[in-house]
């Protein structure tokens, strides 16, 4: 092994590839076997599960807690509305092709104001900033709706291949919806890997582990901090912008801080020491929420049960424990 | 020639005079030896130069270019670098991501978002270069938290000499551990700043190791230079002497 | 004339509801450096368990004058939850800052719907404590007495508190405590009852903002959730951990507050968190913070 380290070796890369390529293959075949209601739900999971792992750059490979996501993805959410009503657009591309630059300016703008902080400072700031947009959003109701919100009608997708009116449109909306939302979702599972582990992922790590030796490396520490910002917030933004043609109308209930505590809450549950903890954690938390509210009037309780047991028991969340086991069940042979 | 030189550099810490008008000056080329006993002023001297500690007053001068207020990164980039006291790592990440790390950053690779980093195999060949000369080649898959303490202090060093400084500052390589290790420690050190014709100052308790090791040694006593010379002129010099005995000054 | 005069006796009253809440907060952070999420929580049950006692004393014919007594008492439950949710909490304390958050949020959400179970989702009213007292005529304007009353009982409580943590040796030991927890504990201090004693008077003091608010108005699932963000922006321009700052802070939001609702409707709230953001920015521990 010492004598040929030099050579880079491929063979992991390709196994984990081709696990990605299985799961996603088994993801786009669940819709045959599953009703349309669960499509739904699915794809609202993958949804939350690209807001958790852009949320997770910066907690998990960046070590900075934001409370105040909730805006990123609000503010996706809105553009679409605005997009719809004020331009007439009803192109599910033009949303992402325009939305995606929206949301990233206010990352941009945002996060350079937040990353003069780290610790508790830099979540009460997101907080305190999230809650501007969130409070404008909310008061603002002739150009937002207040908290009625505003509708958003399914768009056209794939330039107007596919568009949906008249009968069984919801049904084939959905259909349809579900492998639009599915080929996002494996894009930005894609680009995530690629971005945590180039260069610039590994100078993330290092900055969380020991902010001050990465300093006396040469990393300029608040610009690789303002990047992670504005990559994370873009693409929970994104999220928004997927999330509002499914749900069909957004509130600034989307805005408001205990959002961005459940795009905390998700992340934590499948893990933020991983790179799959967001990924799992997202539909997972889907899952619950929609069955706790489904069974109980009371839901946040038993939310708010689950969360509290996680960080007692769970710190590293499922897939950090599941790891674990895997390992201590199946010690593998180190491999450079 | 001169590489690295301080113009009555102080820094003030309450009513303690960490550095005191130092005029300190570095030769291309030379290991020298910054000694004195605990709060003489060594680590703070070393904090002002490298970008650590902002000075109260005084200039400090790299290859005739002022960098008093240079920002640490801008140090780094003209080629000061320097290793910690208590070893400071990346503990999570492997060891050879460490010393990846500083290579990345010296070739200004590290923006690089759209690149697999363990794809780039000049770093590669590179950071596992480093790390055998280092003797730690066969740890390099292993998180920096997991190595002993010795192999810490080496990895520390080796990833400020990973940056290929011109001048390199090494804050205590040998403490904290034993003494078999601390010759290995400086035998390797030395060895390979020397094969890398690199000039370094390291700050150093152990008087065998310094007068073993160093072209030139500095004595620092209260934030001032109290002696400055080659070993067997700081062996005859009767105030480092009385100092190193704990015995008040004569002057 | 006459407006300004409510209109500044209103901030008052707002800034002392505010105060209590932010004082806890700041205290708990104080000393056991967590940031509660819940603590808005602790000021929704003290307003619901008021509320609940008062319309129960009302139906069981007791006079409206004495149901002021049932204020303390509402306060006092929830220094008694706080007695029993501190220890549970305790384990969290050495954990990493995004634990205690997280923790601190599942308590929330505990908390909120403990409320909803037991009281339902009807706001509950306390309006006879108020009503007991006048209204009085300020120029031609009128103004209820009570509000006075609320007045009154943050200055006290401001006062109080300064007392203990300044002039009693409990508050030698918070202080103690909040500087360097293991040499408190070197020196013999009995570090888990300040951790206690801390936070059921962080709770009393929560629970009692909203023991006094709650008959001005109703108790309402949600007021907590709210509350908490306006105690951050209060503890954040003020400085976390610091009593002078809570009262400053508690003035200055309240201040602002009534102000923006007369003149900037719309972004009075947004006034208030871009101010928190400001002060984060030039001064990150707030005007008297030290941490």
């Amino acid at each position: 092994m010492a004598a040929d380290v030099s050579r880079v070796s491929y063979r992991p890369k390709l196994l984990l590839f081709a696990a990605a390529t299985l799961v996603l293959v088994l993801l786009a075949l669940l819709p045959l076997y599953i009703g349309l209601y669960q499509t739904q739900l699915l794809t609202y999971g993958l949804i939350a599960a690209i807001a958790a792992l852009g949320f997770n750059l910066l907690l998990g490979y960046t070590g900075l807690l934001s409370f105040g996501h909730s805006a990123f993805f609000g503010i996706g959410a809105y553009s679409v509305a605005f997009l719809l009503r004020d331009a007439g657009i009803r192109s599910m591309e033009l949303y992402i092709l325009i939305g995606l630059p929206i949301v990233a300016l206010v990352s941009a703008l945002l996060g350079y104001i937040c990353v003069r902080h780290t610790r508790i400072f830099f979540g009460i700031l997101t907080l305190a900033l999230s809650q501007v947009v969130w409070t404008l959003a909310y008061k603002f109701f002739w150009l937002t709706g207040g908290s009625d919100g505003l509708r958003v009608a399914r768009p056209d997708l794939l330039a107007g291949m596919f568009t949906f009116t008249g009968g069984g449109a919801f049904q084939r909306f959905i259909s349809a919806y579900y492998y639009y939302v599915l080929a996002v979702f494996a894009i930005c599972v894609a680009v995530m890997w690629v971005i945590v582990h180039s260069p610039f992922g590994k100078a993330l790590q290092a900055i969380r582990d020991n902010e001050t030796r990465a300093a006396f490396l040469g990393l300029r520490i608040r610009r690789f901090r303002w990047v992670a910002f504005l990559i994370s917030g873009t693409m929970t933004g994104l999220a928004g912008i997927l999330w509002v043609p499914l749900n069909g109308l957004t509130t600034p209930e989307v805005l408001y801080w205990t959002f961005s505590g459940e795009i905390v809450f998700m992340t934590l549950l499948g893990g933020f020491r991983n790179f799959t903890g967001p990924i799992v954690g997202g539909p997972l938390f889907t899952y619950l929420k929609t069955y706790a509210v489904a069974t109980t009037e009371y839901w946040q309780l038993l939310l708010g049960v689950v969360l509290v047991l996680l960080v007692m028991l769970l710190p590293t969340g499922i897939v950090g424990a599941l790891s674990v086991a895997t390992a201590k069940l199946w010690p593998k042979e180190k491999s450079a | 020639m001169i590489l690295l030189q301080t113009i009555d550099l102080s820094k003030q810490f309450g009513d303690v005079h960490a550095c005191d008008r130092v005029n300190f000056t570095v030769n291309k080329g030379e290991f020298l030896s910054l000694v004195g006993s605990n709060g003489a002023g060594k680590t703070s001297l070393v904090n002002l130069i490298s970008g650590h500690l902002a000075p109260d007053s005084g200039r400090i001068l790299f290859e005739g270019t002022d960098v008093t207020f240079a920002r640490i990164h801008e140090r780094i980039r003209a080629g000061i670098a320097r290793s910690f006291q208590i070893v400071n790592l990346f503990d999570v990440l492997t060891v050879f991501d460490n010393v990846a790390l500083s290579i990345f950053s010296r070739e200004r690779k590290i923006v690089k978002i759209a690149a697999l980093a363990d794809l780039d195999r000049d770093v590669r060949r590179e950071a596992l270069d480093v790390l055998s000369q280092f003797g730690l080649a066969a740890k390099s898959a292993v998180p920096a938290g997991g190595l002993a303490q010795g192999e810490r202090k080496l990895l520390d060093v080796a990833l400020a000499y990973a940056l290929r400084p011109k001048l390199l500052f090494l804050d205590e390589p040998t403490s904290g551990v034993s003494t078999r290790e601390k010759t290995q420690i400086m035998d390797t050190v030395s060895s390979v700043v020397r094969a890398g014709a690199v000039t370094a100052v390291i700050i150093e308790h152990d008087m065998d190791v310094v007068f073993r090791y160093s072209d030139r040694i500095v004595m620092m006593h209260e934030g001032k230079f109290l002696a400055d010379g080659t070993p067997q002129e700081i062996r005859a010099n009767k105030n480092v002497a009385n100092i190193l005995l704990g015995a008040p000054l004569s002057a | 004339m006459s407006i300004l005069i409510i209109q500044i006796l209103n901030s008052l009253f707002y800034a002392s509801v505010l105060f209590l809440i932010a004082a806890g907060l700041s205290l708990i952070f104080g000393v056991m450096r967590i940031v509660n999420m819940a603590h808005g929580s602790f000021y929704a049950v003290g307003a619901f368990v008021t509320a609940w006692l008062v319309g129960r004393a009302i139906a069981l014919g007791v006079p409206a004058g004495w149901t002021f007594l049932l204020i303390p008492v509402g306060a006092a439950v929830v220094a008694l939850l706080g007695i029993v949710i501190e220890p549970l909490l305790r384990p969290f304390y050495r954990r990493a800052e995004e634990y205690q958050l997280l923790v601190t949020f599942g308590l929330l959400l505990i908390l909120e719907d403990v409320m909803h179970l037991l009281w339902g989702g009807l706001p509950l009213s306390a309006d006879p404590v108020m009503d007991a007292l006048p209204i009085m005529r300020i120029g031609g304007l009128v103004y209820p007495a009570y509000n006075l009353v609320v007045i009154g009982v943050g200055v006290v409580a401001a006062l109080l508190l300064w007392a203990v943590i300044y002039r009693t040796k409990f508050g030698v030991m918070l202080r103690a405590t909040s500087q360097d927890r293991r040499m408190a504990s070197a020196l013999g201090l009995n570090v888990g009852l300040v951790y206690v004693s801390a936070f059921a008077i962080g709770c009393f003091m929560a629970g009692l903002g909203g023991a006094i608010i709650v008959p001005t108005q109703t108790a309402v699932l949600g007021m907590g959730i709210d509350a908490l963000i306006l105690a951050f922006v209060v503890v954040v321009i003020g400085g976390l951990g610091s009593l002078q700052g809570a009262l400053v802070g508690a003035l200055i939001v309240s201040f602002v507050r009534t102000a923006g609702i007369q003149f900037f409707p719309e972004i009075e709230l947004a006034v208030l968190y871009l101010i928190a953001a400001v002060v984060l920015l030039v001064k990150p521990t707030g005007l008297f913070g030290t941490a």
